[in-house]
Parts: structure tokens; sequence; C-alpha cells
């Protein structure tokens, strides 16, 4: 069970869904859209030879910078077979004004507070979500404190500029 | 005349009137919320669980956490990498050491760094004695939950002297900051290996008398045994992992199935149990402060000569008395210092087994000085989902003791 194996038995399952193949530091890497992204974490887990059925991360990231706006905000999916010893990095793109991903919960209880926590920090809504509510900030919290518009420093002191820590 | 005081006496107001007939007794048919934290002498932590309960019984439970977050994915993001280390102590707090060598390592496969033999089982050692002093801390306080705080209180001590070899290691106790990215950052002093070996000597008998203290005692096996079990599969669905799975039955070792720091070298056993109770956990854990010993034990008598750092100048500090004299190292302590040291750009996931399960960093660098995003997982976090399905059915008292036996650190939990 190799990479090049699972990347294109995915291929011919899921065709022209899923892209942008890649191997960094040697773990699958690849790229879906929001519809199939439920389904091909389904179709992992019940293949009875790859059997890729634990959920190690589900988390966002942000990138506001990036000159395609469809591509603002990324959840990434870490999956991993405890029976072959594989691990896969499942990555879903987003845009902005349509912050909505279908939930993970449907295939794995861990998910549940993963996605919250994604939720609270990105503003990400994971739609049929049991209970979609803020995890470790306060429930009266007005923005999605990991989005990197957010500063993690007063922005307004003029003491604690970048240049002087040398970033 | 002296009167006989009758201290017999058990006649108090009231109690001579005729017991009230049962028709006149009222039954309250509704549930009681009962709020089990935020800070609750039972709960070892900052969290807050409100339970429905019907008499005894809990029917529901549900879960608040984020008492003590706070935002480490978020610093890690303005901070160089050797600064975000002090970052981890403060996840699992007990056992810091693990945390630390953890981070170091995913920093070190992003740089392709490959650190010597020495400085590999020198962490091997220090990450077993994080992971001893973690589990003595669980199952001694699992005794004290259930009434026995004898074991606690022996054990606690050779806690300490784990501690001791911390503190002889890097100078801090509780938040270490051990080792750094590229190796340690001291070698292991002759008084360090020396107090390894005296407590490999002494540790064993006092731990051998908990187990006798505990494992069989009747009163303790009635009190732990199908409390809170969980099946392997339901387990693996809710992300448990480190001793909490393997007492479900599923031998996952991070260790053994994705070798890091050398444990390849050692021949040590992973316990596991069957049913997933709060029992197999305590036993569990117990057989892996065994290992653990076992481990300890071959790495001091194998410790490979050589030296305890990687030749990674711009990310291992140079030794002082370098930096006064020669102007190479003079440059790169004060680039790593100031933290003008741009990473290479990487996308990393390195998980080592921490005290209470896999523990993972997931590292994407843009190329910059700090983390583009970071993202710890911490395995109590994932498995404390499991929580309120554990407790259903059973009442409060087995609630604290399942807690107990989870370990649910709340520095882990809320990061």
């Amino acid at each position: 069970m190799t990479n090049e194996e699972v990347a294109k038995d995915l291929i011919r399952q899921f065709g022209e869904d899923v892209y942008d193949f890649d191997e960094p530091y040697g773990m699958l890497t690849l790229s879906t859209t929001r519809d199939q992204i439920i389904p091909i974490i389904r179709y992992l887990k019940d293949h009875s030879l790859y059997q890729i059925g634990f959920l190690t991360t589900l988390c966002g990231i942000h990138y506001p910078d990036d000159p395609n706006p469809e591509r603002e905000y990324c959840i990434v999916y870490q999956l991993h077979s405890l029976v072959n010893n594989f691990r896969l990095r499942i990555k879903v793109f987003l845009s902005e004004d349509d912050l909505h991903i279908p939930t993970a919960t449907t295939v794995y209880l861990a998910a549940n507070w993963m996605e919250r926590e994604t939720y609270d920090f990105f503003g990400v809504i994971f739609d049929g979500h049991p209970k979609l509510t803020r995890i470790l900030n306060m429930e009266d919290m007005d923005y999605f404190p990991m989005r990197k518009e957010y500063p993690l420093e007063d922005p307004t002191r003029e003491d604690k500029i970048d240049a002087l820590f040398g970033r | 005349m002296s009167t006989v005081l009758d201290i017999s006496n058990k006649n108090v107001p009231g109690n001579d009137l005729p017991a009230k007939p049962e028709e006149n007794v009222q039954y309250v048919n509704e549930l009681t919320t009962l709020n089990l934290g935020p800070t609750h002498p039972a709960t070892h932590g900052i969290f807050q669980n409100i339970l429905q309960m019907d008499g005894e019984k809990i029917v529901s439970g549900e879960q608040t956490i984020g008492y003590i977050h706070r935002a480490f994915e978020k610093i890690a993001e303005r901070r160089p990498f050797y600064q975000i280390t002090t970052l981890t102590d403060r996840m699992n707090y007990c056992s810091s050491p693990i945390n630390n060598f953890g981070w170091h390592m995913t920093v070190e496969k992003l740089l392709g760094i490959t650190v010597p033999k020495r400085a590999q089982y020198i962490r091997v050692i220090m990450m077993e004695l994080a992971r001893i002093a973690d589990h003595l801390i669980c199952n001694g306080i699992l005794g004290v939950d259930t009434g026995a705080f004898t074991g606690f209180l022996y054990l606690f001590e050779e806690r300490e002297n784990i501690y001791e070899i911390y503190e002889e290691v890097c100078g801090a106790r509780l938040t270490t900051n051990m080792g750094r990215i590229g190796g340690m950052e001291r070698d292991l002093s002759a008084e360090a290996i020396r107090k390894i070996r005296a407590f490999i000597k002494r540790f064993p008998p006092i731990m051998q008398e908990f187990e006798k203290l505990f494992n069989r005692n009747r009163i303790f096996m009635d009190r732990v045994i199908d409390v809170g079990p969980i099946t392997a599969e339901r387990a693996l669905n809710y992300g448990f992992t480190g001793p909490n799975l393997r007492a479900a039955g599923v031998d996952y070792d991070v260790r053994v199935m994705n070798p890091y720091s050398s444990y390849q070298d050692f021949e040590f056993d992973i316990p596991v149990g069957k049913s997933g109770d709060t029992y197999d956990r305590f036993m569990v854990r117990n057989g892996e402060i065994w290992e653990s010993l076992r481990i300890i034990e071959q790495a001091i008598e194998n410790l490979p000569e050589g030296p305890y750092f990687a030749d990674a100048p711009e990310y291992y500090l140079p030794p002082k008395k370098e930096v006064y004299r020669n102007m190479e190292a003079l440059i790169y302590h004060f680039k790593i210092v100031m933290g003008e040291i741009d990473a290479p750009v990487g996308e990393v996931y390195h998980s080592v087994e921490g005290g209470n399960g896999e523990l993972g960093f997931y590292l994407i660098s843009d190329g910059g000085r700090a983390p583009y995003r970071l993202h710890f997982r911490r395995p109590s976090f994932i498995y404390y989902q499991a929580y309120p399905e554990m407790c259903v059915g059973t009442t409060l008292s087995d609630a604290i003791v399942i807690m107990s036996s989870l370990n649910v650190i709340a520095g882990e939990l809320d990061s």
C-alpha cells in the first residue's frame, strides 16, 4: 500500500474531484471539493484493504493573501489507517463568502469537537453538525480569532513594533 | 441529690410522634441538575460538567471546557520556533518533556536535521521518566478517588525524585523547556546519571508495593471493574489514543508504529486491556510504568558516546565561550536569539506517544520566522468528548472515577 496506489485508486473512483496530489515529507496530500469530502472519507474508511478509519486531526487554515479568493480558507483532514500504518491528508478549500462544509460527525464521532473548534477559531460552518457552538472561547465573542486579520498584540502600541523583535 | 444524666437517651423532640403514613410522602418526579465543576476538588482541573441526575443515576451530561484556554495556536504564529517550546510545556504539564521533544522533533523533521544517537537516547530516558510521572499521577489519584490515599502518598515521593532528575538535566521541574532544536541543551551530568540509576534501583519495590495494594484489592476492584467501559470500535471512532485506547484492546502505540528518537532500539511490550473499563485503564498504565522502566534501563546501559547536539548552527545556540571569541558564533547567537532565521517552506505532521496518547504537531511553514499555522493534536481534547457517554447510567461517584482514569489534563484539553 503506497501513496501512488491510493492516489490512483482515488482518481479512478472520484475522477476530477480529487486533485493537487503531493507528498510533503512522505505524507500523501490531496485536495477535493466540498461535495466529495464526506464520500471520500467514507470510502476510505469502508475500503476493505485500506481501512483508513481513524481521524487524527481536523483543523482550519486561513490564507488571506491567496490570489484566488476561492482558496481563502482550508479545512485539513488527516486520516490514519491503524491496520496499514498509512497516513493521508485531505484538504478542502473554501471561499470567504461561502464558508459551509458538510460535517464529518456522520463518519467520525471524534470530528464533533474538532469541528466545533474550527468553527470557534475560523467561523467555518459545518452543515449538519449536532451542536455547532463555540467550544474554547466564550459564547458572546463576536469574531473568529484565528483568522489572520486579528493581530495577536494590540496594533495601536508603538513600543512593540515587529522590527524591534526581529519579526 | 445528683441527677443521673441519661446519655443513652435517643429521644429528640418530635421523635415520639407517630411515623407519617406513606401516602403523605411527596415524590418529585423530575431530574436534578448537578454542576460537577468548574472548580471541584475531584475533577483535578477546571472543567464543568452539567449532569442531569435521576436520584443517584446520571441521565445525561453536558461539558463546558475552555476555562484555561490560552490561545497557544495563535501565539505560536508570532513566535520563532525555539520560543514555542515553552508553550508546549504548558499543555500536558504532567509530562512536559514529551511535549518539548515532540515539538523539537517536528521542527527537526521540517529542517531535515538528524539528531545524534546520544541525544536521542537522552531524550528517550527523559520521555520515559515523564511517562512514569504522568501515569503515577493518574493512578495515584485514581486511588485517592476510590478512597485510598496511601498509594498516592507513597508514589508521589517517586514523582518528586523524577522531578529532581528533570532539575538536574534542565534546571526546571514542572515547565521544563527541556532540550533544544537539534539535540539537548547540555549533556547528562554525572550527577544526573547517578540519580537516574538510583531511581531505577529504588523504584521497583515501591511500585510493587503499590500494585500489591491495588491490583487484587477487593474493595478497589469492586469499585472500578465494569465502570465506564468503552468498546474498541467506539473508542477508535471517538479518536481515543494512548493508554485509554489500549485498555479497550487496540495495540496502537506511536512508539512502535512510527518509531522516533531511536525507539526501535529498545525492547518493550505494549500492555493492552480487554474491556476498556476503569480497571483496565489502571492496569494498562501500571504495565506501561514497568515497560518505561525497562526502556530507561536499556537506554542508560547502552548510552552511546558522542555529541549531544546536531550540527545545526542556525538553530542550535553555540557554546557561550565561542560566542565571545568567534565571530561566526556571535552572528548565529544573535540571529537565533532575535529570531531572524527563516525556516524552509513546508508542511509537516509529527506525532509522539504522549502521556495520554498521540500528541501531534501539524506545522505549516511559509518560509517565515514563525510558523504560518501550528495545530496541536491534543489527545485529551479528543477523547474527553466520550465522557458523557461513558457516564450515562452510572452514579456520581463512578463518574468521578471515570474522569480520573481517563486522565484528562486541563492544560492539554484547552491548550
